[in-house]
């Protein structure tokens, strides 16, 4: 078990320098840089501006350059906004991401595990198909139409919360919400699909046979088995919510970390790219560790492969 | 200033974020049940939509809350305001949204009247001197000046920031606001070393002498742009480098101003909050005992915060929601000028557009008045000539002509009798939809009246700019604000080699109208040179001008004193909170 770890974190080094490289040099090589404007700035200011940031140096010199900031972990400034360093804007956001992406983990393991219970245990009742048609829909319904929708009603129309904002507790409830629901509709499905898979197997009907009770079945033999699909999800899923989604983050006006992902690169800001990429890059690669490890302590098959 | 209006548009979240890889959807079921599970899922997201008021209905949701009469007693005013500022040191940034913020917290020389923008001794300066030549302009700082830590605003103060902003190493982009200034463009671009040389004087603490290049009779309205704002510099030195990038001196708790407010909290992508400064120097006149700016990026969700109440005055309004406020909430919705001009550039350099019948041919073909009545609908006025109308005293005597048969002449004569022949050129416009329904409007007049194909290519915002700067492109869509309440700042654009000009166009006698307008002091004599140098601009016809743009947004009833001005500026001090009579806010 110890050297698969080491030998995984090893397999990181590359997988890392890779997307590094390659963000380094999409960054440069992209149409348009960080100074552009519509209103042209002198061909002197440019020059210094270049000056001050290194972009004047050769490709190469600039690329070791990032090279050695990202080891030392000082992204450097920003370039759109000078007076704030890359490494303070993610600290400063990242806090906002996590909570966010905390609640809307829990409605979606909340939602969705019942969910796929249910319907696994209603394997191709009422009780299977309407929850399961519910998840689809959940899946289909992007949540750039969800959020408006639960701001319209919950907000507008009832007054129970503010429109959009971070400030108040209740402020976390209907972007946890947007955001979970469509992270519970995948989980519900994944779930149920493992249960079933479980459930079909000899072991479960050699306990039916004794005659343990369907809820003991469920609960001791199944849930471990069955949870494996959702936890491999989880690994890139937990990624993706801590780090903020653009799409929530700018409905509700939550000061996140997914906003700053998405408009570094439209801003061209080269430090800013790099740092949130690199950031999420190896939150991805941490995670997806983690979930191996859990899923062969969850699996004991898994650890004789 | 820059163009908020299609930079802050351009940042508009317009696709979503792909941040994880999905796992692929499993099979579906089958049968009866299937069936009801999915009319139960309709029905509660159609419930949702229903009771949410979508569908059109007298919905609860589409009334607009009002201010609080918490907010109202308080004197608390909420401004939406686009986007994140990228700061608040006036020497470093380029846009709309940090003036708003910026002016709040500092003052310059003179100061904005509330309604026409004109420049009045409102500010740091109680009076001023304008030499016979009008080159030499000597302010007189008024006593009771004060930073927000005490310290009296003196003459060096500004001296040292003016120092600031034109130091080569700080790189500001704005600081060629101050080339008006005798060798301020030497030092700036260091061609000179010492500071001295450069048209600024303080012979005593309270007075300031500028001297300029030309006589520049927009002078005073240009000290009202941020660029021209002093800052305290021991307090930027205290928190960080002087004359280069990188220091903390705006930050919250750091910020030294001498402003109407002072800054009590800074929360990135969520507020920022400008209290009353008791100091102040004319601190009776203000009302307000604090502002609060929302950066919301999301039109809609801004429009929503409105409606809840949450904003007093939003900073735009979504395209859709224009013809709603116009039906429901008239009293809401305010559209006021701006000094901003949406033109088409043309590429001069690329056959067949290096023909001058072709460029106006394509000019006259175009309808604009269906343009901003049935795509826009946001009372922008059809633009005939570059320089919107009443701009300090000059609206353009030559227009272009809209004249499809003339058109069909023109292009004929060139070459191309019915269309024929005429290479298929393309209309570069950068992603947003509202440049988009433009564009195939004009794709489809074109076609109609003068039956030439374009096709139209959209690029992400630096890539166009990127394209443009190139020139390689036929046509391609911008938008131009005026930095200044002056012909100047259209016409100065189209110079050889001028970083805004992006056409290929060249007319020395062009250059030579504009230079000698910046030489004159008689009034009527420069704006006489200026419409000289239009008219050759229109019958060239490297651009073609389509409206003049303005600004909608929704106010509340209980903001008072703020007029309709072709910035958008409204001086803070002059604004208060006053209960709506109830017949507004019954609304």
């Amino acid at each position: 078990m110890l050297a698969y770890i080491v030998r995984r974190i090893l397999e990181t080094i590359p997988a890392l320098l890779i997307i590094i490289t390659m963000t380094f040099f999409m960054c440069k090589y992209a149409p348009g840089g960080p100074f552009d404007s519509e209103r042209a700035t002198t061909p002197e200011i440019r020059k210094r501006l270049e000056a001050h940031y290194g972009l004047d140096d050769p490709v190469y010199v600039q690329y070791f350059r990032h090279l050695g900031q990202v080891l030392s972990g000082d992204f450097g400034p920003s370039y759109k906004y000078p007076s704030r360093t890359v490494n303070e804007i993610i600290a400063e956001s990242l806090p906002n991401s996590v909570e966010l992406g905390f609640y809307a983990l829990l409605t979606a393991l909340a939602l969705g595990l019942t969910t796929g219970l249910i319907a696994a245990m209603f394997h191709n009742r009422f009780l299977d198909f309407a929850p399961m048609a519910i998840a689809m829909l959940g899946i289909c319904l992007p949540t750039f139409v969800l959020g408006p929708l639960l701001i319209l009603f919950f907000a507008l129309q009832l007054g129970w919360f503010n429109v959009s904002g971070w400030g108040a507790a209740s402020d976390r409830v209907l972007p946890a919400l947007t955001l979970g629901i469509y992270y519970a509709a995948y989980v519900a499905r994944l779930s149920r699909a493992g249960m079933l898979e479980i459930l079909s197997q000899d072991f479960i009907r050699t306990a039916r046979a004794k005659g343990v009770s369907e809820l003991r079945i469920l609960f001791k033999h199944a849930l471990r088995g069955g949870s494996l699909p959702v936890v491999s999800f989880l690994g890139p899923a937990i990624a993706g919510l801590i780090t903020g989604s653009f799409v929530v983050e700018t409905i509700f006006q939550i000061p996140g970390l997914g906003r700053y992902f998405v408009t570094a690169a439209f801003n061209r800001d080269y430090t800013m790219v790099m740092g949130t990429v690199i950031f999420y890059a190896s939150l991805i690669i941490l995670l997806n560790l983690i979930v191996d490890i859990v899923v062969v302590w969850l699996n004991p098959k898994s650890r004789f492969e | 200033m820059k163009t908020a209006i299609t930079t802050s548009a351009n940042t508009r979240p317009s696709q979503i974020h792909p941040s994880l890889d999905q796992p692929s959807v499993m099979k579906t079921s089958k049968g009866k049940s299937l069936a009801s599970g999915l009319m139960c899922g309709i029905t509660i997201i159609s419930a949702l939509f229903l009771l949410s008021g979508c569908s059109g209905g007298a919905g609860k949701t589409s009334e607009v809350a009002g201010a609080s009469m918490e907010d109202i007693e308080n004197q608390i005013l909420k401004l939406g305001n686009g986007n994140e500022p990228q700061g608040l040191d006036p020497h470093l940034v380029t846009g709309v949204i940090e003036h708003r913020i910026i002016t709040s917290l500092l003052e310059g020389l003179v100061a904005e009247d509330p309604k026409d923008l004109s420049p009045v001794n409102d500010g740091v300066a109680e009076s001023w001197d304008i030499s016979e030549d009008q080159k030499t302009y000597t302010f007189h700082l008024r006593e009771e000046a004060k930073w927000s830590n005490g310290d009296p605003v003196t003459s060096n103060d500004f001296i040292e920031s003016y120092k600031r902003i034109l130091t080569p190493i700080l790189a500001s982009e704005y600081a060629y606001m101050l080339h008006v200034v005798e060798n301020a463009r030497a030092y700036n671009e260091g061609e000179i070393d010492d500071f001295s040389k450069v048209g600024f004087e303080a012979p005593d603490e309270k007075t300031l002498i500028i001297k300029l290049n030309n006589p520049t009779p927009y002078f005073l309205s240009l000290l009202n742009h941020y660029s021209w704002f002093p800052v305290h510099i021991p307090t930027v030195a205290e928190h960080g480098p002087v004359y280069e990038r990188g220091s903390r001196w705006t930050r919250e708790g750091n910020f030294v101003g001498n402003g109407p407010f002072i800054l009590k909290e800074w929360s990135p992508n969520e507020v920022i909050v400008v209290e009353k400064n008791p100091d102040y120097w004319d601190a009776d006149t203000v009302q307000l005992n604090e502002i609060h700016f929302y950066p919301i990026e999301s039109e809609t969700t801004e429009e929503r915060n409105f409606r809840s109440g949450n904003l007093h005055v939003s900073y735009t309004l979504p395209l859709t929601k224009i013809p709603v406020y116009q039906e429901k909430h008239p009293a809401l919705l305010r559209i006021d000028d701006y000094l901003a001009t949406y033109f088409y550039r043309i590429n001069v350099t690329r056959p067949p557009l290096n023909d001058v019948r072709v460029r106006k041919a394509l000019t006259m073909a175009i309808d604009r008045e269906s343009i901003v009545s049935n795509i826009l609908k946001g009372g922008q006025k059809p633009a005939l000539s570059l320089i919107p109308p009443n701009t300090a005293g000059y609206t353009s005597e030559h227009q272009q002509e809209q004249n499809f048969e003339k058109a069909r002449e023109l292009l004929a004569e060139a070459g191309f009798p019915n269309g024929e022949g005429f290479p298929s050129i393309e209309l570069l416009y950068n992603t947003l939809e509202a440049h988009r329904t433009v564009a195939e409007a004009i794709q489809q007049m074109w076609k109609q009246n003068l039956n030439i194909s374009v096709e139209l290519v959209n690029q992400e915002w630096k890539v166009y700019l990127d394209t443009q700067k190139n020139l390689n492109y036929d046509i391609c869509r911008a938008g131009w604000t005026g930095d200044y309440v002056d012909p100047n700042t259209f016409m100065d654009m189209w110079f050889e080699g001028g970083g805004n000009n992006d056409t290929g166009w060249v007319n020395k006698e062009y250059e030579a109208l504009v230079n000698q307008a910046a030489e004159t002091s008689d009034v009527e004599e420069r704006l006489g040179l200026f419409q000289q140098a239009e008219k050759i601009l229109l019958e060239e016809s490297p651009i073609i001008p389509i409206y003049f743009y303005t600004r909608v947004y929704a106010i509340d009833p209980a903001v008072q004193g703020w007029h309709p001005t072709i910035f958008n500026h409204h001086p803070y001090k002059h604004l208060s909170m006053q209960a709506p009579p109830e017949s507004l806010s019954a609304e």
